[in-house]
C-alpha cells in the first residue's frame, strides 16, 4: 500500500457523534422529546466526518433522493440556511423525517463508512437543519407559479397528503386538503407520540402549507360527508392519501375485554386527545399498573413507552420472534429498554382472561421457537406445545399492524383494490384505476414509513401537474 | 367549527341541539350519527341525528346530559359553536316495506327514531311507536309522532302514562295486538335495547338496535367501539351502528360502555371549572 493512501485513511474519523438525550430515569416520567438534537458545534463536527464521496451512495438509499453530501457540505461551511434550502428541494418535511425516518436502513446503511460502523449520522444532521430553520423564526415562503385555475382535492393530511399539497400549490394550482379528524397531520398527529415527534413540529409543517395557500378542511370524512365522485364534480383532480388506519386484532378469546386496546386507540387517546393531561383534558384514560404491548414494531415501542410515562409499574413488549427480528428501529427498541420496558421475546398471547366485570386480569401466552426463514426472510416462529403460561396484566395494547381504511375504496366505484385492501395505483405516477384519481402512501403500500409516503406524494404531484397541464390522463 | 342555531332543554336533562352543518344535512340518512366536540379540549362523542333541514343546512340532535362532555354541550347556546361536528357516520337504517314496524324509544332514542319512523311510514309501513320513560313528563316530541304514527303506546316506570313498569311490558303490548309486528326497532340506552331484544327474541320478531358505544374517530381507525355480534368482532362505527338485537353480546357491550365511569367522576372532582362552560352564566339558560 502506498504511504500516501494510508495517511488519508487514518484521518477518517469513525466516531459518530451522539445526539444528547434526556436520561432514561428522567424521560420515562415525562412526555417531552427524548432526543435533544445536535448543537451547532456537534453538527459541524459530525458533518466534517463526511468524506464527500464522488459517487455518493447515501443518495441512492434515500427514497426521495436528497442531495445528502451537498447539504452536509453546507453544514461544514456553517451555511445552515443554504443547507436547509438544499434539503427542502427534495424533502418538504425535514424536521419530521430527521426524527422518524429509518435512516439506519436507508441513507446511512449505504454510507461508505457503514462497513466500519462509522456511518455519518445523516438523520441527525437533517433534523439539525430543520430545527435551526425553525429557531430562526422566518421560514422562507417560496415564489408560487401563476394561478392555473385548476383545483385539486387531497384526501388525508398525513405525510403523503401534505407533500402533494405543498408541491401542487407551488405550481399554481388551487389545493384543498380534507381531513377526517379535527387536527391535521394524520399519523404524525394521532399516532407518533409527543416524546418522539413533538406535535408543535407537525403543526409547523401544516401551518407552512397553509401559508403557501393550501386550504385545510378538518372534520370532513370523504366517503361519508362527500364521495370522491362528488368531489370530482368540483375538483379537476383528487389525491387519496388516507393511510393505513384499520387496526388488526388477533382473533383470540377475550379481545373485547375492557383494558384491551388497539394501538391506534391507545395512542390516539394520548396524542390526539391529549389523554396524558387527563383530567385536565376531557378524554378519559385509565391509569394502568401492568401493561403488555403485543408486537415488535415502532408502534409497539411507542405504546410501551407511553404506558411507562402514564405511570405503569411494569410494561412488557410481547413479541413472537426474537430480538433480532424486531421490526422496530434499533434506536427505538434501545430507548424502550433503557427506560425500563421488559421484553418478552418468543412469546405469543393466545387468550385474554377477564374478571367478573369484564376487565382484563391475565393473559395466557405460549412460548415459541424459531424455525426456517419465511417469506419475509425472517425466521418463522413456531409454537412450543404445552408451553402455556399466564401473566397478570391490567391492560394489553395490540400493536400488530393496520390495514388501509376501507372508507374511500368502498364508497368509490371504479377504484380497484388488492386482496390486502390497498388501492391499485401505478408506482411511478400514483394513478389509480379511476380517471382523475391518484393515490399514495400507506393506502397503496400498506403500513410503511413517512418517507415512502412522502416519496409517493411527490411522484403523484408530478403526475397530477402533468395531467392538469396537458389534460391527458 | 359549526355554529349553534339553538340549544334548549326539552324535558329535564334532555337537550335539543340544532347546528349549522350544510354538508351533513345534505347527506344524512335515518340511523346515522355525528361525532361532536363541544370545545377545543372536548372529548369526541357520537350522537344520533334526530332531524335535519337540507334547505337551511342544519341538523338536530337530542342528547341527555349525563357527564362531562354532554355537560359541556348543554352549556352552549344559540350563537356559540361546537368545535367539531363530523359525519354523517355509520350505516343508514334498512328501510323497506316490512308491514308493521314497532319503534321502541327511550331517552334520546325517542328523538333518533323520528327520521326512522318517518322513512318507514313513507315506505308504506304501519308504524307503531312505543315510548319508555321513568315518568310521563320525560316523554317528548309526541306532537311530531301523532302526525305520523299509526298508534302510540307508552310505558312509564311510575305508571303515570300508559303501561306501568319496564320495557319488558312490551310483551303485553305485543300480545294485545291483533298480529305481532313484523319488525321491531329499538333506540335508546343500552339497558333498554338489551331488555327489549330479550322480549322480542322470545316472540321471534326480528329486532334492530342502534348501538351507542364509546367512540373516538368514528371512522374505523381506533376500534374502541368493537362489539361482538353473532360471535364475530364488529366495529359499531363502520359495520353498524345497527345490528340485530338478538345477535349482540349485551353483557360485553354493557361492560364496555361502563369502562370510564370512574374517570368520569374523577373529571368532575379534579377538573377546574371551565370558563367556557360558565360564560356569563349562560349555562343557566
Amino acid at each position: 500500500m502506498n504511504p500516501e493512501k494510508t495517511e488519508k485513511i487514518s484521518k477518517i474519523d469513525l466516531k459518530r457523534n451522539d445526539m444528547p438525550k434526556q436520561p432514561p430515569d428522567i424521560r420515562r416520567h415525562n412526555f417531552n422529546e427524548v432526543a435533544l438534537g445536535y448543537t451547532e458545534e456537534l453538527a459541524v463536527k459530525e458533518a466534517k466526518r463526511c468524506l464527500q464521496c464522488k459517487k455518493p451512495k447515501c443518495k441512492t438509499g434515500c427514497p426521495v433522493e436528497i442531495d445528502i453530501p451537498d447539504f452536509i457540505a453546507c453544514i461544514v461551511r456553517g451555511d445552515f440556511s443554504a443547507g436547509i434550502k438544499k434539503l427542502k428541494e427534495k424533502n418538504c418535511l425535514p424536521a419530521v423525517c430527521g426524527r422518524v425516518c429509518p435512516q439506519e436502513s436507508q441513507c446511512e446503511s449505504q454510507c461508505i463508512l457503514a462497513n466500519k460502523k462509522g456511518e455519518i449520522a445523516i438523520g441527525r444532521l437533517e433534523r439539525f437543519l430543520a430545527d435551526w430553520e425553525a429557531r430562526q423564526g422566518n421560514i422562507d415562503i417560496p415564489q408560487k407559479a401563476k394561478p392555473t385555475g385548476k383545483k385539486v382535492a387531497v384526501i388525508g393530511s398525513g405525510p403523503a397528503g401534505i407533500t402533494v399539497a405543498g408541491d401542487l400549490i407551488l405550481l399554481g394550482h388551487d389545493v384543498t386538503i380534507f381531513e377526517a379528524l379535527h387536527k391535521a397531520g394524520g399519523v404524525l398527529t394521532y399516532g407518533i407520540p409527543e416524546f418522539r415527534l413533538p406535535k408543535a413540529i407537525v403543526a409547523r409543517e401544516v401551518d407552512y402549507v397553509q401559508r403557501l395557500g393550501v386550504k385545510v378542511i378538518t372534520d370532513y370524512v370523504v366517503g361519508k360527508t362527500r364521495s370522491i365522485d362528488e368531489l370530482l364534480k368540483e375538483f379537476d383532480a383528487v389525491f387519496v392519501g388516507t393511510g393505513a388506519g384499520l387496526p388488526w386484532f388477533m382473533d383470540i378469546p377475550g379481545e373485547n375485554l375492557n383494558g384491551v386496546y388497539s394501538a391506534n386507540e391507545y395512542l390516539t387517546r394520548m396524542n390526539l386527545m391529549k389523554g396524558y393531561q387527563f383530567p385536565m383534558s376531557s378524554t378519559p384514560v385509565k391509569r394502568h399498573v401492568r401493561v403488555a404491548v403485543v408486537g415488535g414494531g415502532n408502534v409497539a415501542m411507542d405504546s410501551a413507552r407511553t404506558a411507562l410515562r402514564m405511570g405503569a409499574d411494569e410494561v412488557r413488549i410481547i413479541y413472537r420472534r426474537s430480538h433480532a427480528e424486531l421490526p422496530a428501529r434499533l434506536e427505538e427498541s434501545e430507548n424502550a429498554e433503557e427506560e425500563g420496558v421488559i421484553f418478552n421475546m418468543l412469546t405469543l398471547p393466545v387468550r385474554y382472561i377477564g374478571d367478573e366485570n369484564g376487565w382484563l386480569k391475565e393473559i395466557e401466552c405460549l412460548k415459541m421457537e424459531l424455525g426456517e426463514p419465511d417469506a419475509s426472510g425472517r425466521r418463522r416462529p413456531i409454537e412450543i406445545p404445552n408451553s402455556n403460561f399466564r401473566m397478570e396484566m391490567d391492560a394489553v395494547v395490540c400493536a400488530i399492524g393496520n390495514s388501509p381504511n376501507p372508507l374511500v375504496p368502498s364508497t368509490t366505484p371504479g377504484l380497484q383494490t388488492t386482496r390486502r385492501g390497498t388501492l391499485v395505483a401505478d408506482q411511478e405516477t400514483g394513478k389509480t384505476t379511476k380517471e382523475r384519481v391518484w393515490a399514495g402512501g400507506d393506502i397503496v403500500t400498506g403500513a410503511a414509513t413517512v418517507i415512502l409516503a412522502m416519496g409517493a406524494g411527490r411522484k403523484a404531484a408530478r403526475s397530477i401537474h402533468e395531467y392538469l397541464e396537458t389534460g391527458r390522463w | 367549527m359549526n355554529s349553534i342555531i339553538e340549544r334548549r332543554m326539552i324535558v329535564p336533562n334532555m337537550h335539543i341541539l340544532t347546528v349549522e352543518a350544510p354538508d351533513i344535512a345534505m347527506k344524512v340518512k335515518p340511523g346515522q350519527f355525528v361525532i361532536v366536540r363541544a370545545n377545543d379540549e372536548g372529548e369526541r362523542i357520537p350522537l344520533s341525528v334526530a332531524d335535519w333541514d337540507e334547505e337551511k343546512g342544519t341538523i338536530t340532535i337530542v342528547f341527555m346530559e349525563v357527564g362531562a362532555s354532554t355537560g359541556a354541550l348543554a352549556c352552549l347556546n344559540g350563537g356559540d359553536a361546537v368545535s367539531t361536528c363530523v359525519g354523517p357516520l355509520g350505516n343508514e337504517t334498512e328501510i323497506d316495506n316490512f308491514g308493521t314496524v314497532m319503534c321502541v324509544g327511550g331517552c334520546y332514542g325517542i328523538a333518533s327514531l323520528y327520521p326512522v319512523a318517518k322513512a318507514l311510514k313513507e315506505a308504506g309501513n304501519k308504524v307503531i311507536m312505543v315510548f319508555e320513560a321513568r315518568s310521563n313528563y320525560l316523554i317528548y316530541w309526541v306532537d311530531r309522532y301523532i302526525k305520523l304514527a299509526d298508534k302510540i303506546f307508552n310505558i312509564t316506570r311510575d305508571g303515570s302514562l300508559g303501561y306501568k313498569g319496564h320495557v319488558t311490558r312490551l310483551t303485553d303490548i305485543i300480545h294485545g295486538m291483533p298480529k305481532p309486528p313484523d319488525r321491531v326497532i329499538v333506540n335508546g340506552c343500552t339497558f333498554l335495547m338489551a331488555r327489549a331484544s330479550e322480549v322480542t327474541r322470545g316472540l321471534g320478531i326480528p329486532t334492530v338496535v342502534n348501538l351507542n358505544p364509546i367512540m373516538i374517530d368514528g371512522t374505523g381507525m381506533c376500534g374502541v367501539c368493537r362489539v361482538t355480534v353473532k360471535g364475530k368482532m364488529k366495529f359499531a362505527c363502520v359495520d353498524g351502528p345497527e345490528f340485530s338485537g338478538h345477535e349482540v353480546d349485551w353483557k360485553e357491550f354493557l361492560a364496555r360502555r361502563k369502562a370510564y365511569l370512574e374517570e368520569e367522576a374523577l373529571f368532575f372532582r379534579r377538573s377546574e371549572p371551565k370558563q367556557s362552560l360558565h360564560k356569563e352564566g349562560k349555562c343557566q339558560a
